[in-house]
């Protein structure tokens, strides 16, 4: 539905978007993750055809957003950043604007309006002032807005800011289940909105798609991907950290700072022996004067990957260099 | 169809947005009570003791030159503010769609201001024989003026996202073209430049322009004027939307 090829943004002398590349299909929730400033708004406009881009181009359904906006920008529901809305306008009032140039009149208008406004759970403030909402009643209007033509592309630029957690977890729900039969693009900087609702991610960074994956698959790039964590008790983190380091598969291990009587170490095996590692720790624990209280293979963090991936090179060196002290 | 479509739903919510909020009515009385104080107490309209409205379309220029940029300035820059534009241009409608929509349904408004002047043609066709139409000429020719400062006013507005500065740019352009061709100005002129330039000047002035209304003249280089103007200021008001979304 969406097809981004080599898009390039500048903005004077500097590059806000450099020669990105992606595609979204129907079916899928693509989520766009990136530090502040990284090109993720600049995308998103370029993409529903607010700003023009400096170079590339942007299909939306087979349409040329530059070339034949008006047949692209139909197929699309877009939530900027902000959820902007008319501050002297009903909630009513201002979905049934967005609904009437969208083209639809009549009952086909009031089911629409009504349909969004159940969406979003608009009816207590139907007949309010924008500017009287809360936030998360201004954004949820916005929100509603952009869903009220039915349509097949949605582009949401950080739909849960400003929500609280119920809402929050409503609108990852609604995206996930809008996300069966639309292509979805949204932007967040949380990162367990992108495990729980996307199917796939790219990572923005100063311009640069730095990362295109399923959630999982990013997760599998993080250190801790693999690693066992074993908790034990009768023994401090720093003996349990040097008694694993022994055992045959492990790279190395790490002491953790314990949480009260609790001795917490962290295995990470070498490369291939990344199953056969647990059984190895169990029965070395058998054998052993403390008790082995729990242990499990850890996913990887999504955190972890994006700061590895995102941070600045000289933060980076910043912090190797620390680590390195604290080895010796 | 669906152009006018675009334009009449944009137009329908621009108006509303004046009904909404105080600034239709606050300018509404205000324009009023200024017409009246300005017909009848500045203009001497009753010591004249002639059946027109000379003394009441006189002073629209200057009347004009305040309210329609307070009118004006809040058409773009108020969508830049609330980040409304980056809304309103993303739906499938086209930017100059959006700009006439605006510009009409502003101007709309102060027709509608002009048209509740209404009790000082009854009052001076009470008093007296007036020649209706010249009244009827006045008040096309009024209408023109308040249009084209409108759409300098919306030319202004695309171009900051504060009011202020809105009005301020606005109002400056507007007494610009008064000034050029007021009297009292063109008479300095003449004193230091020659004629043909002061001419030239004063040609693109809307007092000029606005002069032969008043006297019931319906010139087409008057009308071809004012229309040109507008266009103009509006075709401005699209290059700098343009611009400003290019970044």
């Amino acid at each position: 539905m969406i097809k981004v090829e080599n898009l390039s943004k500048a903005f004077g002398p500097k590059l806000a978007v450099n020669d990105i590349s992606f595609a979204v299909e129907r079916g899928e929730v693509l989520g766009f993750l990136g530090p502040n400033g990284a090109g993720k708004s600049t995308t998103m406009r370029m993409v529903t055809g607010f700003i023009p881009p400096t170079a590339g181009r942007i299909a939306v359904g087979g349409h040329d957003i530059v070339e034949q906006p008006i047949p692209a920008k139909r197929l699309i529901g877009y939530l900027p950043e902000n959820a902007p809305g008319y501050a002297d306008m009903t909630v009513y009032g201002f979905l049934k604007f967005s609904a009437e140039l969208r083209g639809l009149q009549g009952d086909a208008l009031k089911r629409a309006v009504h349909h969004a406004v159940e969406l979003c759970f608009l009816e207590n403030v139907l007949y309010q002032t924008i500017d009287t909402l809360s936030k998360g009643y201004k954004h949820r209007t916005c929100l509603a807005q952009s869903l009220i033509h039915d349509p097949a592309i949605l582009i949401l630029d950080e739909p849960t800011d400003g929500l609280d957690p119920n809402q929050k977890h409503e609108v990852r729900n609604l995206i996930k289940r809008m996300g069966r039969d639309k292509a979805i693009v949204f932007s967040t900087h949380i990162l367990e909105e992108v495990e729980a609702v996307c199917s796939r991610v790219i990572i923005i960074d100063r311009g640069r798609i730095v990362a295109n994956g399923t959630p999982a698959d990013l997760k599998a790039r993080s250190e801790y991907a693999g690693a066992v964590h074993v908790r034990a008790t009768g023994i401090s983190a720093d003996q349990l950290a040097a008694e694993l380091r022994n055992l045959p598969g492990v790279a190395r291990t790490e002491a953790m700072a314990g949480s009260g009587a609790f001795a917490d170490a962290r295995v990470y095996p070498q490369r291939g022996h990344t199953g056969s590692i647990t059984r190895a720790i169990a029965e070395f624990a058998g054998a052993q004067s403390w008790e082995l209280e729990e242990m499990h293979t850890e996913e990887g963090r999504l955190d972890e990957v994006f700061r590895a991936i995102t941070l600045p090179d000289t933060v980076k060196q910043g912090e190797e260099t620390k680590s390195v002290e604290a080895a010796a | 169809m669906n152009t006018w479509h675009n334009i009449v739903t944009m137009m329908k919510r621009e108006l509303g947005g004046y009904f909404t909020s105080p600034i239709a009515y606050v300018f509404l009385v205000i324009f009023l009570l200024l017409t009246g104080f300005f017909t009848y107490t500045v203009g001497n309209f009753f010591e004249r003791g002639e059946a027109s409205l000379v003394s009441f379309f006189t002073w629209h220029p200057w009347l004009y030159l305040f309210l329609v940029p307070a009118v004006g300035m809040r058409l773009w820059s108020e969508e830049r503010r609330l980040g409304t534009m980056e809304l309103l241009l993303t739906m499938p409608v086209t930017t100059w769609q959006a700009i006439v929509a605006k510009f009409l349904a502003s101007w709309a408004f102060l027709a509608l201001a002009l048209a509740l002047t209404f009790p000082v043609v009854l009052t001076v066709n009470y008093l007296g024989n007036p020649d209706n139409g010249v009244i009827m000429a006045g008040y096309v020719g009024s209408l023109l003026l308040s249009g084209a400062y409108l759409a300098i006013s919306c030319m202004t507005s695309a171009l900051t996202r504060n009011q202020v500065i809105s009005f301020i740019l606005s109002v400056m352009i507007c007494l610009f073209l008064i000034l050029a061709g007021y009297t009292p100005v063109t008479d300095l002129l003449t004193r230091w430049a020659n004629p043909v330039v002061v001419q030239i000047i004063a040609a693109f002035s809307v007092m000029t322009h606005f002069e032969g209304f008043q006297r019931g003249v319906l010139d087409v280089r008057d009308l071809v004027f004012f229309a040109s103007l507008m266009a103009f200021a509006l075709f401005t008001t699209g290059v700098i939307i343009r611009n400003q979304r290019a970044g």
